[in-house]
């Protein structure tokens, strides 16, 4: 089925990310639904190199590069000062890594989504500290390898749930979404886009660099994610209204998993238990949003 | 028209009378004044800006950087664990050459727990980039605020106006407040050379290699060389419009002195009032009152300084290892002098602890009665620490 998307693009052809770079196929997608008035702040993320050194910028909007930590509130500032310039037409946009989303820059989002500031803050998930080396963080998954959790020291730690740490803050707008599904993709821009207030979108951008996996199977790596129910396509609106936009096609994790080097270690048994999680986790948003 | 204001809304009349766009502050002892005031002015709308109730410190320097990236005016205030959690974003906004203003509150660093006045929080951020002014009465830290804004947006640098704890920022005296007419004449409205712009996309802050990196650094150093010399004009035209000018220093009876107090903050006061009686007692004495502190004003210090048989700079503040910071300051301001005074380094009144006039004396007569400093700070006033752990003694 072709994809019903304008053909103008705000990122030019030359980046510098990864070959089969998902946060870079991610941008693409989320520039063409937010159009030229945008302005993008990115904190400390694999995107600060991806965009290229001075003096050059591989985006087509205004682009503010900031701290680590400071996603939620550098967006908060820069809102402030449109909105007392009386430009209520440009959306502001927070393009943060899991790095500084989940970890350091948390406290600044949850201050910044508390006071429900009018923003887009967009999570781009690729379950790792990515640009340092592949280092651990709170959004890598169980059972994961990196170069902080080698050997027999692989993670035993569930994944942050990010949104629906989100989700309890009450905000407008909370979804999740995939390079491998554009059109949903693209429909959860534009629609947060249209909202006013706090907006989080959590993006699963995968990395072949981090998860030992061929550059060409990026985007399948990502639909597998979607299809075993590891990351779950939903939305949630005012932190209640749950909506799920993908229904399972009973595709077991292990298969997920076996595609992939940083899970080569673990054994049936570890990946069964890994299957029971995730269905777990599935049975509980089925119960947030209404289901069985 | 004359009022009688707190120290901390001298402050805040300046940030009103300078029409700042975006406020963004989180509340520390000593420093809440200043932002309570200003919370009162925007709900009443005396000023027309958006205040931001941000979650930490770092996150107001943080919401200033989007703010003031986006081309409008901008304050905060703080102090102490509050400017030191800020540190990271203070490099950050003078390295992206942003006219934040700062209002420092001078409290002491923990542990132990101290709200009183010292200096070591605001010095311990020399290295920043940060144009630093320090203030000793309520007129004074109004009419540096408003100048902070002027002087920040032509150098393209934040500037920090620095007030001791309580002496000043918790201090009631009258205080002339300018009208909106003339702050406007001194303070027009900000006109940003960069700011994000959708009609004119440039990405801000971004990577800088080795090749680029020392030439934005040394540019930042520009900046603070045109600050100094601007620092001048930028006062000679508030004396214009205002009649007031308080100079980078000032050097009271220094032409015939033999021995001069370098001083900052309202410990100057003090001295002032200790001057009267050792002048009537006829010793040749003199003060300097350094106000600003970056960019150094090393020039007119050693002009002041180079006659003089013995200087002593009295320091509220410690750099553990070294020792007063204004002292090793002055000292390095003057080692290329052929001749050059004896300059004695006192510690004094660390964590809010008074330092009276005839603290002062002491350190006027021991400077008097030496003829060679000791190589390092003489502590004055230093008591016995008690020792409460029992077990500790032998």
């Amino acid at each position: 089925m072709p994809l019903e998307v304008h053909d103008r693009d705000y990122m030019f052809a030359g980046h510098v990310g990864c070959p089969g770079c998902g946060a870079a196929i991610a941008m693409r997608f989320v520039l063409k639904a937010l159009g030229e008035k945008t302005v993008m702040v990115i904190p400390a993320c694999c995107w600060s190199i991806i965009a290229g050194a001075y003096p050059q910028s591989a985006l087509k909007i205004p682009v503010l590069h900031t701290a680590f930590e400071t996603g939620g509130a550098v967006a908060s500032g820069v809102r402030a000062a449109l909105d007392i310039k009386g430009d209520t037409e440009t959306t502001v946009v927070t393009w943060a890594g899991d790095g500084g989303t989940f970890d350091i820059g948390f406290q600044a989002l949850s201050g910044a989504v508390e006071r429900n500031e009018d923003f887009i803050y967009v999570c781009y998930d690729n379950e790792a500290y990515m640009n340092t080396g592949i280092q651990r963080s709170s959004s890598t998954p169980y059972g994961a390898w990196t170069t902080t959790t080698p050997g027999r020291d692989w993670k035993k730690m569930r994944k942050k749930n990010i949104v629906e740490a989100l989700v309890a803050h009450r905000i407008p707008y909370a979804a999740t979404a995939s390079i491998a599904f554009p059109e949903d993709l693209f429909r959860k821009v534009e629609k947060a886009k249209a909202i006013k207030g706090s907006r989080f979108i959590h993006i699963f951008a995968s990395c072949p660099t981090g998860w030992r996996i061929p550059s060409e199977i990026s985007v399948k790596i990502a639909r597998m994610a979607v299809q075993t129910n590891i990351f779950p396509l939903y939305e949630v609106e005012d932190g209640v209204r749950y909506t799920i936009n993908f229904s399972p096609k009973g595709y077991l994790v292990k298969e997920y998993f076996r595609l992939q080097g940083r899970f080569k270690h673990l054994t049936e048994k570890d990946l069964d238990q890994i299957q029971s999680m995730v269905e777990e986790d599935w049975k509980l948003l089925l119960h947030k949003a209404g289901g069985s | 028209m004359k009022r009688v204001l707190e120290g901390s809304h001298s402050v805040a009349e300046a940030v009103r009378l300078a029409r700042a766009d975006v406020i963004a502050a989180y509340p520390i002892t000593p420093q809440t004044h200043i932002v309570e005031r200003l919370s009162d002015f925007c709900a009443d709308g005396s000023l027309k800006a958006r205040y931001l109730r941000v979650e930490s410190e770092h996150s107001a320097m943080a919401a200033l950087i989007g703010a003031s990236s986006a081309g409008v005016r901008t304050f905060t205030a703080t102090s102490s664990q509050g400017l030191a959690l800020m540190h990271e974003l203070l490099h950050w906004a003078s390295g992206a050459r942003l006219p934040i203003v700062l209002a420092e509150v001078n409290r002491a660093l923990a542990p132990g727990w101290n709200i009183w006045t010292d200096q070591t929080d605001s010095l311990a951020q020399r290295d920043t980039g940060w144009i630093q002014l320090y203030c000793e009465t309520g007129q004074e830290v109004l009419d540096t605020t408003l100048q902070a804004f002027r002087l920040a947006e032509q150098v393209s640098l934040p500037v920090m106006v620095v007030l001791d704890a309580f002496y000043l920022s918790h201090t009631y005296e009258p205080v002339d407040v300018p009208g909106q007419e003339e702050a406007d004449r001194f303070l027009p409205a900000f006109r940003p050379r960069f700011m994000l712009n959708t009609e004119k996309p440039c990405a801000f802050n971004q990577m800088a290699p080795p090749d680029v990196y020392m030439e934005m650094r040394r540019s930042i150093q520009d900046g603070m060389k045109v600050a100094l010399g601007g620092f001048a004009e930028m006062e000679e035209e508030f004396r214009r419009i205002f009649g007031r000018s308080y100079g980078a220093v000032e050097a009271i009876s220094c032409e015939d002195a033999e021995i001069i107090l370098v001083t900052s903050g309202t410990i100057t006061s003090t001295c002032r009032q200790l001057l009267k009686e050792l002048r009537s007692r006829g010793e040749k004495a003199g003060i300097l009152k350094i106000k600003l502190f970056r960019p150094f004003p090393a020039e007119s210090i050693r002009g002041y300084l180079k006659n003089v048989r013995k200087a002593a700079v009295i320091d509220r503040n410690f750099s553990f290892g070294s020792g007063g910071i204004f002292a090793g300051e002055v000292k390095a301001a003057l080692c290329d002098l052929p001749e050059r005074p004896e300059v004695f380094s006192f510690i004094a009144g660390l964590g809010g602890r008074d330092v009276t006039i005839s603290d002062l004396e002491s350190i006027y007569m021991q400077t008097k009665s030496q003829d060679v400093p000791p190589q390092e700070s003489i502590w004055a006033g230093l008591r016995p620490l008690p020792v409460y752990a029992p077990d500790l003694k032998e």
